[in-house]
Order: structure tokens, then C-alpha cells, then sequence
């Protein structure tokens, strides 16, 4: 079984001097998933970079929750479409190389 | 080294108050900020521009200096060293620039001639992000064949990493905490690795699927019978079936290339048999292909 390492959210807030309402708020919309455990919040480590991207978002850009869900979507889109031309140009070259172009 | 017009990159004039100045930071921030341009260089380079003239015009002391000596940048030095034998002084200002999704502390040798080393009279609560790196390392397709180690020298610094088996061409991957040293306090960056991974000479790759061209000789093709061919896992025994024709292809489950970070589990070999007729018959050889015409 897979390790899963948690950091807890007030740890988080307290380190970034954030309000724990932001966290909230970001689990309200989906972004982010909080394990709860003995009443205390937690996140997933490897959720950790994501949330301090919205963390930058909300704080440095001034980006409120629902722009952060759109930016997010966006991003995500095109993340998929560089993965989906990096795919086609790799099918590209095995067809070019085919028929010596 | 030029002078840099911190105003004309806020796109503001110098009456621009502080919220003007935050105001247009800000905008610009959104539109160039690492976190929403991601592998963007230009927008990188264009938010350490930003970056700099927020941290020379958003506060008092620097805009100050900046203001007054603007193109005479360069004697601000010895101007301030006198003046700092006149009279002690000091000055604090609050707030910082963004610590940005990569580097924030890069500053161009303007900035730090005019205002010191990088982030000088920074407040302690700006902490900056350490500078993304990025790199590519170059890989045979027998090479990304395996899980092996690489090491990489990042600024001086050797990195030991896995490569697993089955990674991509243009496949990108993330080391975080190997870029650059944050500041302040503020943590390192990552190291993005960008995998280029050349083709085979006879065997080429598509996803986890691996194809490659067999020549037959034109009796095997009719008559049937046993190959062996070149696989990137060694060599493979096939048995040919008689009448194959020219153009047929093979599926050998299994003996594709291995799934990335799936441990065990490869895509399919697609063989394509190309049937290699006769040269150079001998008189004896036309003679019994005749007999065959003519039956």
C-alpha cells in the first residue's frame, strides 16, 4: 500500500499567513481535498504545489475564487493540448521517417 | 549596462501615485506571471522585468533614489556615500514584489548597481521562490528502453536521478527543490528535465507500441518457416507461414516498449514482413522459375 503523506492545514496557513477560510473555500469549490482526521484538517502532499499556486492566484494576483477555478481549467487544457501535440508530432515523425520525408 | 525605465515597464508616468503603481503591477503580474504561462521564457523574462520595477517603485526610499537620479543612475553611489556621512539615516518599507510561480530574485545589473545585491531593503516578509531551471537530456531509444540513472551537473551542482523506463520524447518531468535558492526564506525552485528521445534505426515508437520492418526472402514467404529477429528486449524466434505476403504484419504482444511507471507492463511489437525477391539467377534458377510459369 501506498504511503500518504498529510501536512496539516493549520501548519500550512500558519507558514504562509493565510486564513484557514481560503482553504476552506478552495475545498468548497473542489479544487483542493481535505482528510480530516481527529477533527483536525489535513492536505495531501502531493497537493501541495497546486495549493500554493492558488495560494499566488488569491494573495499575489488578486484572482478570487472563481477566477481561480477558471485559470485552473484553462490551464489544465492546456497542459492537455501541449501533451496532445507532443503525441502528434512524435506520430508525425514515425510517419515522416515511413516515407522519407 | 543601460538604464532601465521602470515607469515605461508599468507602462506609467512619474506622477503615478502607489496605488497606481500596485494597480499596474498587478495587471501586468496576471498577464506575465510564471503560474499561468507555464514554460513561457518570453513571459518569464517579461515578469522579472515587472518584478524589478515594482521593487524600485513601490517603495518610497528606492523610487526616491531612482526619481532623483535617474539616468545619472551610475554616480548615485558616491552621491549617497556622502550623504550618508552627513547624517544616518535609515528606511524600512513594508510589503514586496510577488514571489512569482519561479524566479522572483533576478534582477538585471541596473537594479543592482543602482540598489545593491538582489532584493536589498527587502522587508523579511518578501520571500522569493528560487528560480526555476530547465534542461534536456538526450536519450537513445535503447536508453529509455530501462529504468537507469543519469546524473546531471545543475550550476555546479550534481543531481542523481532515476529515468523510468518508457518515458516519452518531449516528455517533461519535475524535480522539485532542485532549481534555484530561494530567498528569505522562501523555498528553492524546481528543475524541469525535458526528455529528447532519438529515433531507432529500425525500430520506431509510437506511444508503447514499437514497429519495425522484417525483410523475408521470397522462398521463406512461399514455402513458410523460422526467422529470428532483432527486438529491443534481445533477439525473438517467429515462424513464418507459408504464402505470407508481402506487407503482412505481426503483432507480438508484449514486445513493445515498457508503460511508464507501470512496472511490467508493455505495449505490442508490430512486425511488417517486406518479401525481398531474387537477384543475380543463376540459369538454373530461371530455368525451374520458367518450369513453375509455365505449371
Amino acid at each position: 500500500m501506498k504511503t500518504k503523506y498529510l501536512i496539516a492545514i493549520d501548519d500550512f496557513c500558519a507558514n504562509h499567513n493565510i486564513d484557514i477560510s481560503f482553504i476552506n473555500s478552495l475545498e468548497q469549490t473542489g479544487l483542493i481535498e481535505i482528510t480530516t482526521i481527529e477533527q483536525s484538517g489535513f492536505i495531501a502532499a502531493d497537493q501541495l504545489l497546486e495549493l500554493e499556486k492558488y495560494v499566488r492566484f488569491y494573495y499575489e494576483l488578486d484572482i478570487n475564487l472563481e477566477g481561480i477555478e477558471t485559470v485552473t481549467h484553462l490551464l489544465q487544457n492546456i497542459n492537455n493540448l501541449q501533451l496532445e501535440i507532443s503525441t502528434l508530432t512524435n506520430r508525425l515523425h514515425l510517419y515522416e521517417s515511413e516515407w522519407n520525408v | 549596462m543601460n538604464f532601465v525605465d521602470y515607469y515605461k515597464i508599468l507602462g506609467l508616468n512619474k506622477s503615478a501615485s502607489p496605488k497606481d503603481v500596485k494597480n499596474a503591477y498587478r495587471k501586468l503580474a496576471r498577464k506575465f506571471h510564471p503560474d499561468l504561462n507555464p514554460n513561457n521564457a518570453d513571459a518569464k523574462a517579461n515578469f522579472q522585468q515587472i518584478n524589478e520595477a515594482n521593487e524600485v517603485l513601490s517603495d518610497p526610499e528606492k523610487r526616491k533614489k531612482y526619481d532623483q537620479y535617474g539616468k545619472d543612475w551610475q554616480h548615485a553611489e558616491e552621491f549617497e556615500k556622502q550623504k550618508q556621512q552627513q547624517s544616518q539615516s535609515s528606511g524600512s518599507r513594508q510589503g514586496g514584489g510577488f514571489s512569482g510561480g519561479q524566479s522572483g530574485g533576478d534582477f538585471s545589473d541596473f537594479f543592482e548597481s543602482m540598489f545593491g545585491g538582489a532584493g536589498a531593503g527587502r522587508s523579511r516578509q518578501a520571500k522569493y521562490r528560487g528560480e526555476d531551471y530547465s534542461t534536456e537530456i538526450q536519450l537513445e531509444l535503447i536508453d529509455a528502453y530501462k529504468t537507469h540513472k543519469q546524473t546531471l551537473t545543475v550550476n555546479g551542482k550534481n543531481i542523481r536521478i532515476t529515468i523510468p523506463a518508457g518515458v516519452e520524447n518531449g516528455q517533461t518531468i519535475k524535480i522539485a527543490g532542485h532549481g534555484g535558492v530561494g530567498t528569505n526564506g522562501g523555498p528553492n525552485g524546481d528543475l524541469y528535465i525535458s526528455f529528447s528521445v532519438a529515433n531507432h534505426s529500425r525500430i520506431k515508437r509510437l506511444g508503447n507500441n514499437l514497429f519495425s520492418t522484417v525483410e523475408l526472402d521470397l522462398y521463406t514467404a512461399i514455402l513458410g518457416g523460422e526467422i529470428t529477429i532483432e527486438t529491443l528486449d534481445g533477439k525473438v524466434k517467429l515462424n513464418v507461414k507459408p504464402e505470407t505476403q508481402n506487407g503482412t504484419k505481426v503483432n507480438l504482444k508484449g514486445k513493445g516498449f515498457p508503460v511508464y511507471k507501470n512496472e511490467g507492463q508493455f505495449g505490442d511489437l508490430q512486425v511488417t514482413y517486406t518479401i525481398k525477391m531474387p537477384t543475380n539467377l543463376t540459369a538454373k534458377q530461371k530455368e525451374l522459375f520458367e518450369e513453375l510459369r509455365n505449371n
